[in-house]
This record gives structure tokens, sequence and C-alpha cells, in this order.
């Protein structure tokens, strides 16, 4: 095959003869085509992008003062706040991540719940997606344990208890995950290396699929129509534009308005209202004690909420991981051709509206004691929960929809 | 789309509005001023001399300390640090080995470097001014907001012995060298420097964060303009 000299002169020129430089930077950024009335909502997905850049590069710094062993964890993490240079910035920035990282990707999926994203033809796009948000909450739940404070220790120990609670397995299995019969410094050494590098490989490597995925299909929008129906001459979308410069100037201001939270969290209040940090934590794990209350990290306690609702150990585990397989098969439970909110009937709205007041409730009650009348409400919103998805064969079918536009509005 | 805001925001707080869970002990307000470099030297002084003995800081540097509290190094070593042989750019370790502490106490005295992020300020005010004499405790005090406290009241010759009354107020029945407002206030000091030390970034993180968010709000003017300027042509 003879030579293929790029267009381009100089030096672009010659990296772009040997590597697809502008072909690459034409396809998924200024010729890539984006639906023109992105909202809100539009911002979350570039915005976890964001955040997984911080997460890797305040890991990265981390890693080089932390001491990933059972007697020296602790002591390093304070290490880090007060002795090394600029390690309490590191340090939060690492600690709010983790929590931001989870609010943007809660929004992100909501906004595809809303707008049908998870529709053809993305329904892989979607279970994508889920692999990273599954593979998110293996490495917050690892990462949770190097500080080794008494909430990361018993919170591990509660955690891996629940595999122990799968029937002839069980046992030899948790043996298995912590390397000891209790959570110890072996646990502590595996998750390190799992927490650093390989699940990180794996959620870029998935965030990559992500991608490729999405600019294969091409984005949604808030008014759920494909934007590849309408072409013009050229057989350019006729409401589409190219992300570049529009969405990534657009995104920039996403960024600093992302940051001003963010900053108002981590300069302010890094505990997050012991949310994000919570106050147990700051004591050294200790296996001879156990905390009053053990409770996860606000972003698994939705889940949690389901595991402790249902009154047999391992029935609720089932239930948990349910509540999260389920939605792995969602984009075949809806049977509504119409993709986005807005066009749907209120029936639908006033459902997926009680669907997220049922997951806040289902999330705040995780971190709370399992008293009688929290757990009651647990249960109806687990039940709900189910539900929603169960029936959604049906109920997305209910109502008198909206005629859906031609073209997207603007 | 306000609709759905709505039901989120009920969301949220239906559940802090469907009971409210009471029965954990009134805590008072500690009122702490981490910008008080005499409180917190008070503190520090009073640290030092009544619970360094048994309580390690050991995350904690003496000349770190000296420095954020505006302490010279020389008055730090010649009147604040107990420990034998320690040199000024040591951990705030202290003498007492975890078995001896074990034997002496029931458990091992804990260390209070995080304390106050631990338990919170209130919690360490209230805790400090709630002995009160029980002569069946092994060290003849317990505790309003610490039932059983392994801990006896170090700090006694400050406070005078205080009494549990029936209607469960506290009541001062032999005074010690302190009147009661100066025995609160040095409390307030003291607690005051275990706030510090559970994160002496605190004041200069927040410093830096007013800075950071003049900067951003700047920066997200800008990044609007821009923004408006390059959607101009987008109809």
């Amino acid at each position: 095959m003879a030579f293929k000299q790029s267009e381009a002169k100089g030096l672009l020129g010659w990296f772009d003869s040997r590597f697809p430089l502008i072909e690459t930077w034409n396809a998924h950024l200024a010729q890539y085509q984006a639906p023109k009335n992105f909202n809100f909502w539009y911002f979350f997905g570039s915005l976890a992008m964001l955040v997984l850049v911080n997460q890797i590069l305040t890991g990265i710094w981390l890693t080089m003062n932390f001491n990933p062993s059972a007697e020296g964890a602790f002591a390093s993490v304070e290490y880090i706040m007060r002795d090394v240079e600029w390690g309490w910035l590191i340090r939060y920035l690492h600690s709010t991540g983790a929590s931001a990282f989870f609010v943007v990707v809660y929004l992100h999926m909501f906004r595809g719940l809303m707008y049908g994203s998870f529709k053809q033809p993305r329904e892989l796009l979607w279970i994508i997606g889920m692999v990273i948000f599954l593979l998110l909450m293996a490495e917050a739940f690892m990462g949770y344990l190097l500080p080794w404070g008494q909430m990361s220790f018993w919170g591990a120990q509660v955690i891996i208890n629940l595999f122990s609670s799968i029937p002839v397995i069980g046992e030899d299995l948790g043996v298995w995950i912590r390397g000891d019969f209790v959570v110890s410094g072996a646990t502590l050494n595996r998750f390190f290396a799992l927490h650093v590098i390989a699940l990180p490989l794996a959620i870029v490597g998935v965030v990559f699929l992500h991608i490729v995925a999405l600019h294969h299909v091409g984005s949604n929008n808030p008014d759920g129509i494909e934007i590849k129906d309408k072409l013009d001459a050229h057989g350019k979308p006729l409401d589409g534009i190219p992300f570049h410069p529009y969405y990534s100037v657009k995104d920039i201001m996403g960024v600093v308005g992302f940051l001003i939270v963010f900053s108002i969290v981590l300069f302010f209040a890094p505990e997050g209202g012991g949310y994000f940090l919570e106050g147990p934590n700051f004591e050294q794990a200790n296996g001879l004690k156990t905390p009053a209350h053990i409770a996860p990290v606000w972003y698994m306690t939705p889940f949690y909420s389901v595991l402790r609702a249902v009154p047999h150990k391992f029935m609720g585990v089932v239930a948990m991981g349910a509540a999260i397989a389920i939605l792995f098969v969602l984009p075949w439970l809806d049977k509504n051709p119409v993709k986005s909110i807005r066009y749907r009937s209120w029936i639908n709205k006033l459902l997926l509206g009680l669907f997220v007041v049922a997951f806040v409730i289902l999330g705040y009650l995780g971190t709370q004691p399992a008293d009688p009348t929290p757990t009651l409400i647990a249960r109806i919103c687990t039940l709900y929960y189910f539900g929603y998805f169960l029936l959604m064969p049906l109920h997305s079918r209910w109502g008198k929809m909206k005629p859906v536009p031609e073209r997207v509005t603007h | 789309m306000n609709k759905k805001i709505a039901l989120i925001l009920a969301g949220l707080v239906m559940p802090v509005m469907a009971w409210a869970s009471g029965t954990s002990v009134h805590l008072d307000h500690a009122n702490i001023n981490l910008k008080d470099k005499a409180s917190l030297q008070h503190g520090a002084q009073l640290y030092m001399n009544y619970c360094s003995g048994c309580h390690a800081t050991g995350f904690q540097r003496y000349n770190r300390v000296a420095v954020d509290l505006g302490i010279k190094e020389e008055l730090m070593q010649t009147n604040l640090m107990f420990v034998k042989d320690a040199k000024i750019g040591d951990l705030m370790n202290n003498n007492m080995t975890a078995s001896d502490g074990k034997k002496w106490f029931g458990q091992t005295p804990p260390d209070l470097t995080l304390v106050a992020r631990v338990r919170g300020v209130d919690w360490l005010y209230t805790y400090l001014r709630g002995f009160y004499k029980d002569d069946s405790r092994p060290f003849g005090v317990n505790n309003t907001v610490f039932p059983e406290v392994g801990m006896p009241h170090v700090l006694q010759e400050l406070q005078g012995v205080q009494v549990k009354t029936e209607d469960g107020e506290l009541e001062l029945v032999k005074a010690g060298k302190l009147s009661e407002e100066a025995y609160d206030e040095s409390v307030r000091d003291l607690v005051n420097f275990l706030a510090y030390s559970g994160e002496p970034v605190r004041l200069e993180r927040e410093a830096i964060g007013v800075k950071v968010l003049i900067f951003l709000v700047v920066f997200f003017f800008l990044a609007y303009l821009l923004k408006k300027e390059y959607w101009k042509d987008v109809h």
C-alpha cells in the first residue's frame, strides 16, 4: 500500500500521516454532531469525566505518601493531612471527589431515565454505563477501607459478611475476599492493589467503550427524537451542531459551575456534614470495639436500605443485588415508543417522580439506625422501587401521550 | 420540570419530618473560636499539663503547634514538653505505654489528636463539665454524657466536686480553684485546642477557599460570556 501523505503540513502533517490525528479529532469533536437542544442535565456526562481525572491524579499523589498496612495506614493519612505539602488539599480533593463522582453519576443516570436515553438504539450504551456504575461502587467500597478508620473497618466487615451469607460457598467466599478470617492487613493490602490498579484500569477502559458506543449511535436529547432522521443536503443532521466548539465552550461553563459547588464543600465542609467523611472514621480501626451505629457512605445507602428492608439476611443480599441488576434490563422493560418524559403521560411523570422520592428516602434511611418506623418506610419504598421496574411493561404505556415534535425544540 | 424539582425537595424533607429521634443527651454549645490565639495557647497549656500524661497526640508535631499557636520554640520546649529527650520536631507521644494504660484504667487512654472530629466540640465541652461524684465507680466519678466512664476527673482541682441531684441536674458542692465561669472558660479553651489539633489546616483551608471561589465566580462569568458569543449563531 502506498504511503498516504496527510493534507496537513509540517509537524502536524508528519504525525497525521502516521496516526489518524485529524480524523479522530473530527470524528469525535470538531465534526461530531450533537443535538443543539441539550439542557442542564447534559452537563453530568462530561463532569463525570472531569471527576474521574481528578480521582486519578489526586490518587497518584496520595499513593506517594500512603502506607498500605494495618499498622501504618491511619497514621499515614494524618501524615498527608499535616506534614505533606498541600497534602490536605490532595486528600480532600480525593475524598470530596468520591462523593461528587456519585452525585454526578446519579444525576447522569436520572437524565437517562427521564429522556429515555436507554432506549433503542442506546441499549448497549446504557448497559456499558451500568458496568461503569458497578465498577465505581466496587472502587469506592475498596477505597473506603484504606484510611483504616473505624467505619472503614466495620463497614468492610459488614459488607463482606453479606457474601458470607450465601449458602454453601459463603464462608469460603468471605475468607477468599478478605484473605483472612476477619478484615485485616491482608484485606487492606489487596483492596489497595485493586483500588489503585485493577479497578481504575477497568473503569478507564469501560468509560472509553461508553464514549465509543455513544459516538456510534449519537447523543439523545431532551426531546427524545433522533436528529439523524432529518438531514440537510450534505447529510448533516438539521438539528445537529458540532460538539467542538459549541459544547466544548458550554461544558467549560458547566465545569466552572460544578467547581464552584465542589469548592464550597471542599474548602468549607469537607466532612459533608458527616456524610462524606464519617465522624467515627477519624478513629483508628479497632477490631475489638464495634461502633454504636455502622452506616455505609451515603452513595451506597439506597441499596443498603433495600438489603435491610428484607427480613431474611440472604434474601436481603439477593434483593440488593436485584435492585442493581434490574437496571441492566431497563431497556426491555420500558414499552413506550415515546422516549422523553416531556411527551409522556402525567401518570408516567408522577410514577417517575415518586421513584425519585422513594430512592432518596431509601438513601436517607440507609444512614439511620433500623428502628421499626424507618424499617416500615424502607419496606414501602423498596416495594415501590421493584414495583416501578417490574410493572414498567404495563405502566410505561398508561395514560395519554403528547404528540412528539418532528424537530427538536430550542 | 418545576413539579419534579418540588417532588425531589419533598422527598428530601419528608424523612426528616417523619419522626424525630430524641433520646440523645443534651449537649451545651462550646462556642470555640479557632482564631483566638490566647485561647488556643491556654488550651495547649491545660492540655499538656492535665491530659498529655495519659493521652498521646501522636499524629501532631510539637513544632507545628508552636508555629500555629505563636508559641516560641524555647518556651514550648521548657514548659510544654514533658517527654524525656523529646525533640521539637517529634510527634506528641507520651510516656505511658499502652499496656500500662490498660492495666491502670481498664483500657488504654485513646489518642486525642482527632477526638474533636470523632466526638464533636459540643460533646467534649459537655463531657469535661459533666463529671459528678459516684462512689460506685473505680475513680469515684461518673459522667453525664459518657456513663460508666473509665477516666478519673483530672480537672477536679480546678472545677471542684459536683453531685447529681434527683432531677438529674449537676450541682457544685465543693468549690475548686476556679469559679464556675472561669472553669467553663478554661474548658472552652481546652476544647478549642483539641478542635485545632483535629485539623490544624482549617483556617488556612477556609482562607484559600474564599480566594478560590472569587476566582471561580469571575471565571464562570467569562465562561458564560464566551458560551453566549459562540452560541449566537445557533438557532
